[in-house]
């Protein structure tokens, strides 16, 4: 690719609009990109050429008339591969799911095909999207493109190193405790949790279901406010989708950060945070000042507790989610002498040892006897975590932190299941408190593996959010550098 | 610590069939785990009210319409084993 080409989904769309760049010849290109240099990164697990081909065939017709659907018509997309897809295998990252083939869409799914987005395949996780490197996948290891030897983050793994390696212009992902922030900070690369219910689950394989929640990645915020802006929105298919006006998420970019008050929390400054991120986020938190925003010291007394409660309402609601994978209507079967042993010995196949942990963990945390102890306690805890950020939010309007405590490790290097877990320190808050958080490229460390400063809003108000990246992103040069490997 | 019982006990209601090799493996990655859960008990929660989702939820209600849905063919294209419009399953009850 030439340097002057366009890379990201508003410039694929201007030079479409203008008849400089068609979408098959677009696709086309990804589709060797994706042949030539994938089996380096790992970043798919099925490829879905001819759909993808067929799309952008119509993609161009109505482009050629002048009359595309959206901004996103045409765009190459890449899907975690946790989202139903109809006609197209869905794994979940699992072996019990290997030949799971949907016989529909999910809603944002079909919500991207109505707005002519073209779907290059589906990419890589951890298994049922437990995992913060995407070294659970039943399947294979996906690669950092910033240093092949180190993990993508996870659980969206594949989703982020697509984007980050060129191997799609835009993605979706899943974020349950971080499982998006996280992957898009060690990729160098945006990704954006709205608010819980602010897009349609229908579709979505379940994790936890108090704490899932669909959300894109991007290479940088005009893509980020179009990604979410055709996902966004009510569903009636899911009781859980927040019926609330989607507002025009790209025209708030403009407005700037003059006059919005920033808070930092002094909870995600603490013991266990690489200096390097410290500085290349409270840099980043200069910057805002000096765009205009005025800069607070907040405290979020519960953060310590955050991991402890997740690590069993998540477990908790994955062991009753994951209770439906039984051999019997989809999915793996191993033979058994009569029910309960055939289920039994299907799902000792067909899940991963860390599905397994958590299931286990979770079936403990809520048996007679531990019930009150643990998910009950967990609960309340959640609640006092709330109030934390609503006292905050009276104060700022925006929240500045790290997304992570450190850089992208390497492959093998957290094989302790709590240090692994540790990892999401900075985004399990957010996820329980369902608030919109976004994490944004803020620099590089100096050994050149990315950085990302994470922003936390208000419930709903996705626009401040996108506003403050924004104004961000255009004053520093981070969202233009890209990777050896793309 | 949990023992090699509540492990077994719990595999049991989780309907995992596990090795002798990964109760013990469990056991132990369980203790550590649990070790560090317990630092939530640490917090005074008395009269704090549970929070259950994200959000505050009402229930949702829709009228009782039929719609279309899935074919019987469509929804049993997935099943390990069927026979005619039936999921195929083991023996449930004894002779």
């Amino acid at each position: 690719m030439a340097a002057a080409d366009p890379v990201t989904i508003h410039e694929l769309a201007a030079a479409f609009a203008k008849g400089a760049a068609s979408p098959v010849a677009v696709t086309e290109a990804y589709l060797a990109r994706i042949e030539a240099r994938d089996a380096r990164l790992g970043a798919y697990l099925t490829v879905t050429g001819d759909e993808a081909r067929a799309a952008a065939r119509t993609s161009e017709a109505r482009h050629r008339a002048g009359r595309p659907l959206s901004p996103l018509d045409g765009a190459p997309i890449a899907l975690k591969d946790v989202f139903c897809t109809r006609g197209v295998r869905t794994t979940c990252g699992s072996r019990i799911l290997e030949r799971y083939v949907p016989p529909y869409d999910a809603t944002m799914v079909a919500r991207l095909r109505a707005a002519g987005a073209v779907i290059l395949g589906k990419t890589n996780m951890d298994e049922f999207a437990m995992g913060s490197s995407t070294e659970h996948s039943a399947f294979q290891l996906t690669r950092n493109p910033w240093d092949l030897a180190r993990v993508p983050g996870g659980s969206s793994g594949g989703s982020a190193a697509a984007v980050a390696g060129g191997l799609a212009a835009g993605s979706f992902g899943t974020d349950t405790g971080g499982s998006v922030r996280q992957p898009a900070a060690f990729c160098g690369v945006v990704g954006f949790k709205p608010t819980y219910g602010r897009v349609s689950r229908y579709g979505l394989i379940a994790f936890a279901s108090s704490l899932d929640h669909v959300a894109p990645f991007a290479l940088d915020i005009h893509d980020t406010a179009l990604l979410l802006g055709v996902v966004a929105g009510h569903d009636p298919l899911d009781a859980t989708s927040v019926d609330a006006p989607v507002p025009d998420y790209v025209a708030a970019l403009a407005e700037g950060v003059r006059g919005l008050r920033i808070g930092v929390p002094d909870e995600y400054f603490g013991e266990g945070l690489d200096a390097e991120i410290e500085r290349a986020v409270r840099a980043a938190i200069d910057v805002l000042r000096g765009l205009g925003a005025s800069v607070e010291r907040v405290s979020l007394p519960t953060t310590s507790y955050g991991v402890a409660t997740y690590y069993i309402v998540a477990p908790a609601e994955a062991s009753s989610n994951l209770a439906r994978y039984d051999g019997v209507k989809y999915g793996l079967r191993v033979p058994g002498k009569d029910l309960i042993d055939m289920v039994s010995r299907t799902r000792a196949a067909g899940f991963g040892a860390e599905v397994k942990r958590r299931v286990m963990l979770g079936t403990y945390a809520l048996s007679t006897g531990y019930y009150d102890a643990y998910y009950g306690q967990a609960q309340k805890v959640r609640t006092l975590v709330r109030r934390d950020f609503e006292r905050v939010f009276e104060r700022v309007d925006v929240l500045a932190a790290p997304t992570t405590p450190g850089v992208a490790f390497r492959h093998g290097d957290k094989a302790d299941p709590l240090a692994m877990y540790m990892n999401d320190v900075y985004t399990i808050p957010a996820s329980m408190t369902g608030l919109p958080a976004i994490s944004v490229p803020c620099g590089f460390n100096t050994g050149g593996l990315p950085i990302g400063l994470q922003l936390i809003g208000r419930t709903l108000d996705e626009a401040t959010l996108l506003r403050a990246a924004h104004a961000y992103e255009q004053a520093t040069p981070w969202h233009t550098r890209r990777p050896e490997f793309a | 610590m949990i023992s090699r019982e509540d492990v077994e006990h719990v595999a049991r209601l989780a309907r995992l069939a596990l090795s002798d090799a990964e109760v013990e493996r469990m056991r132990e990655q369980l203790s550590g785990i649990l070790a560090y859960i317990d630092t939530l008990r640490a917090l005074d929660t008395a009269g704090v009210e549970p929070t259950s989702h994200a959000v505050p939820l009402v229930n949702v209600m829709r009228d009782d319409e039929p719609r279309p849905c899935l074919s019987q063919d469509e929804a049993l294209a997935n099943a390990p084993d069927r026979s005619d419009v039936f999921f195929r399953v083991p023996r449930i009850i004894e002779d």
